[in-house]
């Protein structure tokens, strides 16, 4: 059974909830081979019911000490730009789409996952053209994200300090 | 008139020495190798959240001749300390030592440039003692606020040539084009400044890229 993790972090993404539980995006997850929606919604206003979404098997809550259980059970994560759900979904090998909240401007965070785009890392869109990019994407052309070699700056440091 | 004469050359005078002083201190940096000497004491700066989780994946491949490790949290930061017991706790030689240390935070997120300034000079007031204390050999650090005023403490002890502290900065793998307000301002003072993006070592050139390292 295939399952869609949606996660907004620490902060609120209404819009993103609102979308991704509307009637076409729901289809379009169907029709994916996606059964199963589970959304962590944060501080935001909408706490979606099990009951509103009949097509799709839905749960909701808002935090967890640690996502990383439902991140690993996830086939595809659905995160706001935050570069902590990013990195987080990409370490666990998650195909990843990055929904950009475009009322926030000027977001630092959004350097990240715009560069990881570019990188082919992970797929971006906003909350408008969510039901088309579900409907359009290609979790083939995406490229594993090799996490980062902290013992390249051991050696380094080693080698500075005279270690 | 002659009197005020003075008075200019004097502040002028000691801001030039001053400044002289901190590019002397500065540069001494390449030439500090406290690991030929024994163990190098380090001060990691552990921020909130994420930052917390970056340095602590650069300590984790640390060798064990970095010893004692302290570890300053801002007092408002209650998860760190938490993830530094955990990590600490799950290491192989667990005889070597690591202490827990707190300060004010010097900037809460979104916090305004005025309150900033307050704020970080409360925290530097509880900084320099700290750091005069521990005299670590190395202050590393990867963008939280608090790095600030720890840095800043480190850079005195050189002036005053009692120590030379080396400043290790990383800045967050988050910067892909743009630093951080930390990374701009410890940037000119920092011994070994880490960034993890081609495209920010191109506009700063003083910077060490070896690709992702967290």
């Amino acid at each position: 059974m295939g399952t869609v993790f949606v996660t907004v972090g620490s902060t609120s993404f209404d819009d993103l909830i609102e979308s991704v539980t509307s009637v076409e995006s729901v289809q379009t997850l169907k029709a994916c081979g996606y059964e199963r929606l589970v959304l962590q919604v944060g501080r935001g206003s909408l706490l979606p019911s099990a009951d509103i979404c009949p097509h799709i098997s839905l749960e909701a809550f808002r935090f967890k000490n640690s996502i990383a259980e439902d991140i690993k059970r996830a086939d595809l994560v659905i995160s706001h730009a935050g570069a902590g759900s990013c990195l987080e979904a990409l370490g666990a090998g998650k195909p990843l789409l990055v929904v950009v909240n475009d009322k926030l401007m000027d977001n630092h965070q959004l350097e990240l996952a715009r560069q990881l785009n570019m990188d082919s890392h992970l797929l971006y869109c906003t909350c408008r053209t969510l039901t088309e990019t579900l409907r359009t994407m290609d979790l083939s052309v995406l490229q594993p994200f090799l996490p980062g070699q902290p013992k390249l700056f051991a050696n380094f440091l080693d080698k500075a300090l005279g270690v | 008139m002659a009197l005020l004469m003075g008075l200019v050359l004097a502040v002028f005078v000691v801001g030039l020495s001053l400044i002289i002083r901190v590019y002397v201190v500065v540069k001494a940096g390449s030439k500090c190798r406290p690991g030929t000497e024994g163990s190098v004491a380090v001060l990691a700066v552990a921020g909130s959240g994420g930052h917390t989780t970056e340095i602590l994946r650069l300590m984790e491949c640390l060798s064990a001749a970095y010893t004692p490790r302290h570890y300053v949290l801002a007092d408002t930061d209650k998860m760190s300390e938490d993830k530094i017991h955990n990590f600490e706790g799950s290491k192989q030689h667990s005889d070597s030592q690591f202490i827990i240390h707190r300060i004010p935070r010097s900037r809460e997120v979104q916090q305004s440039w005025s309150s900033s300034v307050i704020s970080t000079l409360k925290a530097l007031w509880y900084s320099v003692p700290l750091v005069f204390r521990l005299r670590p050999d190395v202050v590393l650090c990867n963008g939280p606020g608090t790095c600030v005023p720890l840095c800043a403490a480190g850079l005195l002890l050189g002036i005053l040539g009692m120590k030379k502290v080396l400043i290790v900065y990383v800045e967050s793998i988050c910067r892909v084009h743009n630093l951080s307000m930390t990374g701009k301002i410890l940037y000119t003072i920092s011994d070994y400044f880490f960034v993890q993006w081609s495209s920010l070592k191109d506009k700063y050139p003083k910077s060490i890229f070896l690709g992702r390292i967290v």
